[in-house]
């Protein structure tokens, strides 16, 4: 039990002084709205926004995640606070854990606002959510993410390099990963590179939520979702044992 | 079994940094309970000796035992736990109060809420800065941003304490504080191993002193054997009535084995064995009809034999403290 005192510290010290700034409070709850209102706006029925909601969703959790890791983990490397934290006595997996858990729950708590939004406005019944899908589908979907960011601000030194970094994956994301055009209706040239992202897995299993559809069985998404998050996982470290000791 | 916890022994560390290597093959032990300085200029290597040993940077040859264990890449958690680190720079969260950082930093070690609370109320006491535990740690002074990260660094009760150039950049009145923190420290028993490019502060605090120059160790020592680096020659200096040149001739003529050196027109510098009767000399003058005003012991300070036994100049060594030979 005492070993998991530096992690919740960790987490606690993360959230406190990071996540639930009011700023990114308010992150976290604008942007998800904006890009929301952004679909209503040019939705002809309520029925389009539904179409919408998986997109929005791994949207907000994948600005989020990468948004706040980028700050955090390469601001305390900036200022040296992080080698405080390599000083300790706990592997390197168990302090990127740490680090990350933080991110990956911002991430979740990112995800809910569409879907209440969505529910709120577009007549979407919370009954209709298959929610033993959604759910362990915004996780992964924010553990990817996570680890996304992780191997992106592990690979920079200023939080400016990391924000730019991070929009180099995140902007080909956003038209690559079938969040609001369908994959299948992709560039035949375009579509193995749907399939090199994680984000294509994730929005698949959330439309297979909230739709009952979906391109992959769901078993296949969280498998391939689960094998990224391992790789991004295993690249971080592999960067911050390489790069952070000397 | 403490004493062997406690004990550094490095053997032959060499760190590289691409072409360059920054550390040649180095080796040294620090002994349980006492001050270790390493001692050089900027950029001899002090930082990377003190990163293989703490873990922030991998030991690219040799080895190191420390606690009972030995490593020879990358530091073992265990050992991490007998150590407390206080580097160049104060590393703590700006956005937490004094106290909040070190109860954090007690958690770092799986320390219990109550415990850690308790350890860092009494951490706090001992470094003064018990009226500013609610302040956020960004809004304290330099002096007071280096004295909590010593006391974060002892959250934990470490056995041996690295201090990375602690009092680099404080004011006189801090840099004092501190060393007089380290020496209560020590004196508690933690075993002290520092780096430092003040020479005085290193002849201040250190029971044994390193002089590193271009990554190698040039002579390891106590301060006061350090200090006998003339072969334990005692130096005095007289002040004279008048033609110091003639004087010197006389002493050298009349008393064998004698080195005199002339300073100026009045004064000169006799070189003597290590207990020297100043009798026979001043019977010498006074025949010459010398009046000597005064004779002055001149003792070395360190920096005369680090700049002896490392060949540097003291422009090279220009941001180190005080300087020349000392008299009594």
């Amino acid at each position: 039990m005492t070993k998991l005192i530096p992690f919740f510290s960790i987490l606690y010290k993360d959230m406190r002084n990071y996540y639930l700034k009011p700023p990114n409070i308010s992150w976290g709850i604008v942007f998800p709205v904006a890009w929301t209102l952004m679909f209503f706006v040019r939705s002809e029925s309520p029925v389009d926004l539904q179409q919408l909601l998986p997109g929005v969703v791994a949207l907000s959790i994948l600005f989020g995640t990468t948004s706040m890791l980028a700050v955090t983990i390469t601001f305390e490397r900036r200022s040296r606070s992080f080698e405080r934290l390599l000083l300790a006595p706990f592997s390197v997996h168990y302090l990127m854990l740490a680090k990350t858990s933080g991110a990956i729950l911002f991430g979740v708590l990112n995800a809910l606002v569409p879907v209440i939004l969505a529910c709120l406005f577009s007549g979407l019944e919370l009954l209709e959510i298959r929610w033993g899908v959604l759910v362990p589908a915004v996780v992964l979907i924010s553990i990817s993410s996570t680890f996304l960011g992780l191997m992106i601000a592990v690979s920079v030194r200023e939080v400016f390099e990391a924000q730019t970094f991070s929009n180099f994956f995140r902007f080909p994301m956003v038209f690559l990963c079938g969040l609001f055009i369908p994959v299948q209706q992709l560039p035949v040239l375009l579509r193995p590179l749907s399939y090199m992202l994680p984000l294509t897995y994730g929005v698949d299993a959330l439309r297979t939520a909230t739709h009952g559809v979906g391109m992959l069985p769901v078993a296949a998404s969280f498998t391939i979702l689960i094998a990224f998050c391992a790789v991004l996982f295993a690249i971080s470290i592999r960067n911050v044992s390489r790069n952070w000791v000397y | 079994m403490q004493a062997c916890m406690s004990n550094i022994e490095a053997n032959e560390l060499v760190k590289r940094y691409a072409d360059f290597t920054a550390v040649k093959g180095i080796s040294f032990n620090v002994r349980q309970g006492e001050i270790f300085g390493l001692l050089g200029p900027n950029g001899a290597g002090k930082t990377s000796i003190i990163n293989m040993l703490i873990g922030l940077a991998r030991i690219d040859g040799g080895e190191v035992h420390c606690g009972g264990l030995t490593y020879t890449q990358q530091v073992d958690g265990r050992v991490q736990t007998l150590m407390g680190v206080v580097p160049d720079e104060s590393n703590l969260y700006d956005e937490m109060t004094g106290l909040d950082n070190l109860v954090f930093c007690g958690a770092l070690y799986s320390m219990a809420k109550p415990a850690r609370i308790q350890r860092a109320q009494e951490l706090i006491r001992l470094v003064g800065l018990t009226d500013h535990e609610d302040r956020l740690f960004r809004s304290y002074s330099r002096g007071m941003k280096r004295k909590l990260t010593i006391a974060a660094a002892l959250m934990h009760r470490p056995n041996i304490l690295f201090l990375d150039e602690t009092t680099t950049g404080l004011d006189v009145a801090s840099a004092r504080e501190i060393r007089s923190l380290i020496q209560d420290l020590n004196a508690a028993g933690t075993t002290v191993f520092l780096t430092t490019h003040y020479i005085e502060e290193a002849e201040q605090l250190c029971h044994r002193v390193a002089f590193l120059v271009g990554g190698r160790i040039v002579r390891t020592g106590t301060v006061t054997d350090l200090l006998r680096f003339d072969g334990g020659r005692t130096v005095v200096q007289l002040a004279l009535n008048q033609n110091a040149a003639q004087a010197a001739r006389a002493l050298t003529a009349a008393i064998p084995d004698t080195e005199v050196e002339v300073l100026d027109e009045t004064t000169v510098r006799v070189y003597g064995g290590e207990r020297m009767n100043l009798i026979p000399y001043l019977t010498v003058l006074e025949r010459f009809d010398q009046q000597v005003f005064e004779a002055k012991v001149l003792k070395p300070s360190l920096e005369d034999v680090f700049l002896q036994e490392t060949g540097l100049t003291t422009a090279a060594m220009r941001s180190t403290n005080g300087g020349g030979r000392r008299s009594t």
